[in-house]
């Protein structure tokens, strides 16, 4: 333990420190453009400059680890001097347009400048301009602010995984770039972004929309996959600005996904802001009254075995819970929450969890993906994964469509009978998985999401069995959810009821007519062909699928717009917050529920968001928490034979996976540019 | 003046055969199972007794660099010798008629470094301009692996060696011993951050030693005949020979071998025949390479070589390159043409150095013009010093000295200059 002195005070700090960590630790800042937590120490911008006694220059406290009898001073007058030096020549070359700089209220520079700037420069000379660079639809770039501290450059090659930007020229001409012009072809490009202390790198569809200022930021949970990244959002009036992420280590560190970040342009089109029933065909604007009427009208008479109600992908806790009560009430059996009819066993809590944690991947050293491509799936997930791997020491090895995941991945093959060969102990990753200190396993929707899905989940429960994947304080099964709202669903018993059809029960029977009334939760993801002749009412937000079938439209809120509850794929209840009120005659959907069954006569048993959500804990504890507990290993799956069919990836498009992606802008020059155009990145195409 | 028996580098003219045959018939590989045999330690030793310090320019004890290598490898991490061949300084041209040359010296050189540090391997990193140099040092690595003097069992000593030849891409900041280990390694040459030091993790994360050419090149020599011999010549703590390169103003510039802290006046007269127009027409020297800061003529005349000396009027060895400036120059201009050429080798990694430079470049054109203020003097002083000391490697230093180097010593010439720029521009105007 290195025993140091900073600026007067003895500070003993654990061996691999660096001085300005150690500064940290005491609370003293060191100003700083080029160090980053996450990125590997590139030393280049000097701004952390100190001086160190009997060392005949000011050291680089970012790279310099602390060592026995340091004595450093942060703010001495060599040290004020080396820094104001530095501050200058970051400035010479800078171009004096904060004014019209959209990281201007939010820049690193500006505020050092405040502290180490002079008040007028001695720069007589013409300054740089460089070119700027085309990255794609998402970053917008104004390379004449660039200082050079590489931390994008360092993002892409660490954390991203992709190769694809690097300095170029030397000396003053050094420029950071693609080399050649390119998109950048990561997940991640928009957390560069964020790394960049200047704005040199801006959000390209925020663009001169906002000052930082003016924002009001609401910290919040993204529900545009099933991590459920943690975000803030800022929003100016009625309107979400844009959408930041916001420090969790346990879930998605300081980075989002281009989707989490870019999407939120899809909340302001196609939205559903008023109510509508269909008369003669069409459906034309209603008031709520005459929605909720037109409802209850189809359903005199209606017996309850003859509705079902499906829950969609981005649905809260509190909607799912009000929906379940209210069809409980009506004496329907019929719902689901798996509308991709996924063969998720909603039994055993251990069996639909990501048991071994987000950060838990951390502690693994052999990784076994089944028909999952994590990039696409959970970008943050395959992030984690990514960083484990580097750290060396960290197998991959997937049974499934071989995809670049960012990391070596030894691929056995897409044969699902590899998995029941590993389950029986004849394939000899099982000797490895055994013998490994922390085995982990993660299966995809792909996997499941198959006539003989239920016998998949069985086999790679098997595999958990027998290759001891569970062990004392480790469980490494994991299914890894594409939907933010599946866990809760599946938590609050959003699944058929006894004699109650699942899924594709629901439809089969809506086809035949068995089935007279089907409610949909902001559910879009299926075929609406298959709902036959059902009077279906659509309770969301997007004039998406659900609702062009709809035969009454009811407008709820998007994720933004309500206080809500979400279950990411570990198990973990978060809370996302409303930053804007919805749009037009939008109600929280809670809010809805509990107005319609007032309609009916019996009305739900709360009046308030405070009242609903007691309730839903007393029946559901797990909900209660606001971390995640370990679930008990218990049964789950349906053993029987595997279909030799490879496994399909669930994700043909990352940026068209729900109906506030697919109303986006920016979503749609994502897919254009990644998914559909020429230069179609291979990662969902396999 | 040196003795003829005291000489290195006795082909350093190319007036022999360079090849190995006629390196041997000049002692080359006299008895060097012998010094392999004697093991790194006694290496070592005889190294720290003769005193030699690094020829690269910093002038670090050899010895005592060597002695950093770690001993034993509990981990398998092998060791490597790297030797910097990317001479590449203005006005510094000795590695190369070494290379061209003698290039067997530096082979041996390596071989016994090698052995001293516990290297498995030595890399040669050849300047990318010197193609006909690379060609031919290639050619003689061929002949001593040929004639068993590297590679396995070399010299029949048991001792495994192998030796490889890398030419660079040209660029001046390669010459920098992490960068040239980035570049070596294939990565755009930018240097690393130290600590750690090379020596704990360089080429390959591997303990490496990067050393000049002369370094090695004078290392079989100093073993055969013996640290003290070498410790013997020149000055306490400055000993040996050096092979100095005088370019510029003189009758005969020339490469020359010579004891350390012969005075610049006589290593001037003696071997070039002198000054152009005679010592009195002299007006400053560049005592060693581009980077060091210039001296007055009033200092020449008294200065010994050597890097205590030249230390002490706050100058620098260096490389030894000995650029003679007569009293024809045009001092501002020729400090600004060595801060052009620092401004187009900076990598731009690190803010001082990439801004900075082309800032005092862009000055320093305006003063040659006089096209500036008086004040603007100091402000040129104090960028320069904003640099030095607060960059990743020296290459910020070697930027700034100049710069300093002439304002201290010339900053009346540069008042006149301006002065008369303005008066010229006011009598127009007016």
């Amino acid at each position: 333990m290195p025993k140091l002195k900073i600026d007067g005070i003895e500070v003993e700090v654990p061996p691999g420190t660096t001085v300005l960590q150690a500064c940290e630790m005491l609370g003293i800042e060191v100003p700083r453009f080029c160090f980053h937590e996450r990125l590997e120490i590139a030393g280049n911008c000097r701004m952390c400059l100190v001086e160190q006694e009997k060392a005949p220059k000011p050291i680089a406290s970012c790279a310099m680890p602390a060592a026995d009898n340091m004595v450093i001073h942060t703010n001495s007058p060599r040290a004020r001097k080396a820094r104001q030096g530095v501050m200058e020549f970051l400035l010479i070359n800078h171009p004096l347009d904060c004014p019209i700089c959209d990281q201007g209220g939010e820049c690193d520079l500006q505020d050092q400048a405040m502290a180490y700037g002079f008040d007028r420069g001695r720069f007589r000379e013409n300054k740089r301009a460089v070119k700027d660079k085309e990255l794609g639809p998402l970053v917008k770039t104004t390379m004449t602010r660039c200082i050079h501290c590489t931390r994008c450059i360092r993002f892409a090659t660490e954390i991203a995984g992709v190769e694809e930007l690097g300095a170029t020229g030397r000396g003053e001409n050094m420029e950071v770039g693609t080399y050649v012009e390119k998109a950048l072809t990561s997940e991640l490009s928009g957390n560069i972004i964020d790394l960049c202390p200047v704005g040199a790198l801006t959000s390209k569809p925020y663009a001169f929309t906002a000052r930082s200022w003016e924002l009001r930021k609401t910290e919040s949970v993204d529900v545009l996959d099933a991590v459920g990244s943690n975000i803030r959002i800022d929003a100016r009036g009625p309107q979400v600005m844009r959408v930041l992420p916001r420090l969790n280590e346990a879930v998605n560190e300081e980075w989002i996904s281009d989707k989490t970040r870019f999407a939120y342009d899809g909340l302001l089109r196609q939205r559903l802001d008023r109510p509508y029933v269909r008369r003669d065909g069409k459906l034309v604007p209603a008031t709520w009254d005459e929605a909720f009427q037109a409802i209850a009208a189809r359903m005199q008479g209606l017996p309850g075995d003859r509705m079902a109600a499906i829950a969609g992908n981005l649905a809260c806790v509190e909607s799912m819970f009000a929906l379940r009560m209210l069809m409980d009430g009506l004496g329907s059996p019929h719902r689901d929450c798996r509308q991709d009819g996924a063969a998720v066993d909603p039994s055993a809590r251990a069996g639909y969890l990501f048991n071994t944690t987000i950060a838990g991947i951390e502690d693994a050293d052999l990784c076994l993906l089944v028909g999952t491509d994590p990039r696409w799936e959970a970008p943050l997930v395959n992030a984690r994964l990514r960083k484990r791997w580097r750290r060396g020491g960290f197998q991959v090895v997937r049974i499934g469509a071989t995809t670049d995941t960012t990391y070596a991945v030894e691929e056995l093959g897409n044969d699902p009978a590899l998995l029941s060969a590993v389950a029986d102990g004849s394939h000899p990753l099982a000797e490895r998985l055994k013998a490994a200190k922390a085995p982990m396993l993660i299966v995809g929707m792909g996997a499941i999401r198959r006539a003989d899905g239920a016998a998949v989940l069985a086999a790679a429960r098997k595999v958990a069995d027998t290759c001891g994947l569970v062990r004392d304080g480790w469980n490494g099964f994991n299914l890894l959810h594409t939907a933010a709202a599946r866990v809760g669903g599946l938590d609050v018993g959003f699944v058929p009821a006894s004699g109650g059809h699942g899924m594709g029960g629901i439809l089969g029977a809506a086809t035949t007519g068995e089935i007279g009334l089907v409610w949909l939760l902001g559910a879009d993801e299926f075929d609406m062909a298959r709902l036959g002749r059902a009077f279906v009412v659509y309770q969301g937000h997007h004039g998406d699928a659900g609702a062009h079938r709809a035969d009454v439209v009811l407008p709820g809120a998007a994720y933004t717009e309500k206080d809500g509850l979400y279950v990411n794929m570990e198990g973990r209840v978060q809370e996302g917050r409303r930053a804007v009120f919805p749009p037009g005659e939008a109600r929280e959907d809670w809010k809805i529920l509990r107005a319609f069954s007032a309609v009916l006569g019996r009305p739900l048993p709360f009046d308030t968001l405070e009242e609903l959500r007691r309730r839903i804990v007393s029946a559901h504890p797990a909900l209660g928490r606001r971390d995640v507990a370990p679930a008990p290993w218990a049964l789950f799956g349906v053993a029987g034979p595997i279909q030799a069919r490879p496994f399909a990836l669930p994700i043909a498009d990352f940026y068209m996976t729900d109906p506030i992606c697919r109303a986006s802008t920016t979503m749609a020059e994502c897919s254009d540019l990644y998914v559909r155009g020429d230069d179609a990145r291979t990662g969902t195409h396999g | 003046m040196l003795d003829d028996k005291d000489r290195t580098f006795t082909n350093l003219y190319g007036l022999h055969d360079w090849r190995l045959a006629g390196a041997r018939q000049r002692g080359d590989w006299e008895g060097t199972r012998e010094l392999v045999l004697k093991g790194r330690d006694w290496i070592i030793g005889e190294m720290k007794t003769s005193g030699l310090r690094g020829r690269g320019g910093a002038g670090f004890p050899t010895g005592l660099k060597w002695s950093f290598m770690p001993k034993s490898s509990p981990d398998g991490r092998p060791s490597y010798l790297v030797v910097n061949a990317d001479e590449s300084e203005p006005g510094t041209c000795k590695d190369r008629d070494i290379l061209r040359h003698d290039p067997q010296k530096l082979i041996e050189g390596c071989l016994l470094a090698g052995v001293a540090m516990g290297a498995s391997a030595g890399y040669i990193y050849v300047r990318g301009e010197f193609y006909n140099e690379a060609q031919r040092l290639q050619a003689a690595v061929d002949e001593a692996y040929e004639a068993g003097l590297i590679g396995r069992n070399a010299c029949g000593s048991g001792y495994d060696f192998e030796l490889y030849v890398h030419r660079g891409a040209g660029a001046y900041i390669c010459g920098e011993e992490t960068a040239l280990l980035e570049s070596l390694e294939g990565n755009k040459g930018q240097p690393r951050l130290k600590p750690p030091f090379p020596a704990a993790c360089g080429l390959y994360g591997c303990p490496t030693t990067v050393n000049n050419v002369e370094t090695i090149a004078v290392t079989p020599t100093i073993l055969r005949r013996g640290g003290a011999w070498f410790a013997g010549l020149g000055r306490p703590n400055n000993t040996g020979t050096k092979v100095f390169c005088i370019s510029g103003h003189v009758e005969r510039p020339c490469n020359v071998e010579e004891a350390m802290g012969i005075p610049l006046r006589e290593l001037i007269e003696k071997h070039c025949g002198g000054v152009r127009g005679g010592w009195d027409n002299l007006l400053a020297v560049i005592p060693g390479g581009s980077s060091v800061p210039v001296l007055p003529k009033s200092i020449c005349d008294e200065i010994l070589m050597d890097f205590d000396s030249l230390r002490e009027v706050r100058s620098g060895l260096g490389t030894a390159a000995v650029i003679v400036m007569d009293k024809s120059t045009d001092i501002i201009k020729a400090i600004a043409r060595l801060s052009r050429f620092y401004k187009h080798e900076s990598c731009g990694q690190c803010t001082p150095c990439r801004e900075g430079t082309g800032w005092m470049w862009r000055v320093m054109e305006r003063m040659v013009k006089g096209q500036a203020e008086i004040e603007e003097i100091d402000m040129l002083l104090d960028v320069s010093t904003e640099i030095e000391g607060h960059t990743i490697c020296a290459l910020g230093d070697a930027a700034a000295w100049p710069v300093q180097g002439l304002i201290r010593h010339f900053r009346p010439v540069m008042e006149q200059r301006i002065l008369a720029y303005k008066a010229a521009h006011q009598a127009r105007a007016a």
